[in-house]
Formats: structure tokens, sequence, C-alpha cells
């Protein structure tokens, strides 16, 4: 279908909708439990190794102001994001965790946009997964100092509970060794020290059926997002607006940076789908213990139930074409 | 025969899987010797809780202990994470046949 190639709707995402399609009818599918776990621990590993591959190629000094460049990325959109969901009234916590949320990365996202560029044939800077890595915790910290700043603020005692108070320390380790960070990692510096030679014999179980084992995540994160979408009118237009709005203005951030980087297409693509996409595994799990007084259904109806989908669906092809006009000259 | 059998505290702690390791940890430190814990779903007065994915997850923690050390873990566990986290907690009275192990 001609129709559906000019749309560039990618075939996983067509997995997603089927997902989404058997929520709304209320069918009994639902993936077990332990092949969640395996297919995203596969794709974490995957897309490391991927990148990692890659970084064994270059230099990694002339990395580092990217690295710089996409950590401060992430620690800002939160300081963007709080004063509008602020202004849509929603409460300060609510408002700093839904923001971090945005700050973080969206894993999946970079895995539908990268599929996406491939399919065009739009190079990228294939150590990309790097910016990945180092963009999901910036901005949980951003978005905890806005939690505590305006508990601060609102109140100079108030039951903010033990949560609020636990330390850096517990937040620090569990970022940077929860598993996402830590597979991550773990596959660039294997795919890195391996190279493209070592990596060879595993190549027919990490890299070729990728985009296969993705569509099959597709469909389950598409019955978990169909869930959440009967959720979003117990939020409101503030759920809404963010959770569309966002998305595209983020992107505009996110591409300008990496125009500023002087990033490939497919980079600044890339790098404008990181900057709009929203954590819905990291984010939920370190807000829930830094900022337990916010409304976690929120954030993740937000992320999960609505931006998400608007990312693979409408989003990704919306920045591949900012990209395209951006680096066009 | 009838074995010698010791009576001891069951308390369950149904909660988000998003405090486990520091509902682990707060209950060794006050004094119960072991516990058990599964992933659970369920539903609740607040919001069904189906564990559909990673972040979403629900646990049963099953300690068994003295009464005094049961009411000091739920007495700790009301204050500290019932205001913010969804937790269900109930006692049943039990009998163990090595007492020292609880």
């Amino acid at each position: 279908m001609p129709a559906l190639r000019y749309a560039m709707i990618d075939v996983v995402v067509l997995f997603f909708l089927l997902g989404v399609f058997a929520r709304l009818v209320k069918s009994d599918l639902r993936l077990p439990e332990a092949l969640y776990e395996t297919l995203s621990i596969y794709l974490l590993l995957a897309i490391g190794l991927k990148g990692g591959i890659e970084l064994s190629k270059q230099p990694l000094a002339a990395l580092a102001p990217q690295v710089a460049a996409c950590m401060a990325l992430g620690f800002a959109i939160p300081f963007l994001l709080y004063p509008v969901g602020r202004a849509l009234r929603l409460g300060g916590a609510d408002a700093a965790a839904l923001a971090a949320h945005y700050g973080s990365v969206s894993v999946v996202t970079y895995a539908v946009a990268s599929a996406a560029l491939a399919r065009e044939g739009i190079a990228h800077e294939s150590h990309a997964a790097l910016w990945v890595a180092v963009m999901e915790a910036p901005g949980l910290v951003a978005g905890i100092l806005l939690a505590r700043w305006s508990a601060r603020r609102a109140a100079a005692g108030g039951g903010a509970g033990e949560g609020a108070r636990s330390g850096w320390g517990t937040l620090a380790h569990d970022v940077l060794f929860g598993k996402s960070v830590l597979l991550l990692l773990g596959g660039l510096a294997i795919g890195a020290v391996a190279g493209e030679a070592g990596t060879a014999p595993i190549q027919a179980v990490f890299i070729d059926p990728f985009k296969g084992v993705l569509a099959l995540f597709l469909l389950e994160l598409g019955l978990v997002a169909g869930g959440r979408l009967a959720e979003v009118r117990r939020f409101g237009a503030a759920v809404l607006v963010i959770g569309l709005g966002a998305p595209p203005l983020l992107a505009l951030a996110g591409g300008a940076v990496g125009v500023g980087l002087g990033l490939s297409t497919g980079g600044v693509a890339l790098l404008a789908t990181l900057a709009a996409s929203a954590s819905y595994i990291a984010a939920p799990t370190a807000m829930r213990i830094a900022v337990p007084q916010a409304n976690a259904a929120l954030s993740i109806t937000a992320a999960l139930g609505i931006t998400f989908p608007f990312n693979i669906v409408v989003g990704i092809p919306l920045y591949i074409a900012l990209a395209q006009r951006w680096t066009a000259a | 025969m009838t074995l010698a059998k010791f009576p001891k505290t069951l308390l369950v702690i149904v909660a988000e899987a998003a405090i486990e390791k520091k509902l682990v940890h707060d209950v060794r430190e006050r004094g119960a010797q072991g516990w058990t814990l599964t992933e659970v779903s369920g539903a609740g007065r607040g919001s069904v809780r189906e564990g559909a994915w990673e972040a979403d997850r629900t646990i049963e923690l099953k300690v068994i202990c003295d009464e005094a050390v049961a009411d000091a873990i739920a007495a700790h566990v009301l204050a500290t994470y019932a205001p913010h986290y969804s937790v269900a907690m109930y006692f049943s009275a039990v009998a163990v046949l090595r007492p020292e192990r609880f």
C-alpha cells in the first residue's frame, strides 16, 4: 500500500496498534511476564551492542561534547515543563514528577525511530545508543530537585514522608545500576571491546532479529498503553495538553541541540525523538520512590497512554521531516 | 503423636513493588528473621493493580514473627508508607514447629 509507505508507518507500529486494539476490545491477549522481561533485556542489550560496535571505530574524546549536550538537554527539559504543569493547575509534586518523565527518555521510542531511519535509508551516528544511556538519569534528578523545591516552598513543615527524604545515594544506585542503564552501557562496553569481528558470532541473535523482537515488545506495550487510554478521562485536560503538546515542542529543542552539535540528518532526528520521548519504565519507578506524594497514574497516563503512541505513530515521521529540513543546505 | 506447636503471628503486607527493598530492610531491622515474597495482582478500593508491566507491580510480603515484632513492623509501615503508597496489611495467628527460627 503506497499510502502507508508515504505516511512512514513502520511495520512495528502496526503491532503496537494491534496491541491497543486488543486491549480496547477487551481481548484476553496477554504476554507472559517472563517474556516481557526477556524482550526488554534483549532490546536494551541489542541497542547497546549495536552502538558499541560503532563506538569501537572512533575516538572516545570526540564524543564528550555530545554526551555533555545530551545530559544538559535531559536536565533542562523538566525545568521547561514544570511551569507548564503548574499553569495547568497540577500540584507541585505532580508537575515535577510528570516533568521528570519527559526529561528522561524512552528506549523503545528511540528503537522505533532508528528503525524508521534505517527503513528510509537515512544515515545516523551509529553510537547514538550512548545518548540514550546518558539521557536517562539527568531528567530524573531535575524532577526530584523540582519536587523538593516545590515542597519546601509550599510549607516549611508538612508530611513529606520518609520517601521524600531518602538519600541521593539510593537514587543514584538505582538509576546507574538499574536494569536499563546497566544493560545499555554494558552492551555498549561489550560492543566497543569486542568490535565488529568479536561480535560477529552473536550477530544472528542480537543484531538480525532485532526488529522482530521490537515488534513483539510493541504488541505488549500496545496492550499496556491501551489500558491507560481509559484513564485519560480521569485526569482531564492537563494530561492531554502535556501529552500531545510537549513532544513536538521538545523535539524542536532536541533538534536544535542536534543541529548545534553538527549531527547528521538521522542524528538530529534521533535527538529530537529522544527529547520528545517520555520514560515509562525508569521514571515511574524512580519517582515513586523519590516523590511518593505525586500521583503516579497521572504521569504514566501522559507518558505511556498519550505521548508514546503519539510519538511512534505521528511524532517520529514529523521529527524525521524536521531533521531533513534543518540539515538540508 | 501430637507435634509440639508454638504460637506466632503471621503479618502479610501487600504493597507496591516500588517499596519492596525498603520493606524488606525495615522488616529485618525490626527483628523479623525471615520473610517470603511473592508477586501478586489484584484490586482495592482505590485502583486495580493488575501488574501489567514492570512499573506497576504489586508484592505480597509474609512475615512470621512474635506479635510484638509484627506490631512494630505494621506501625512503622502504616506511618511511613501508607500515606503515599498502596498498602494493605493483615495479621493472623499461626503455629510453628521451631519457634527459634522466627
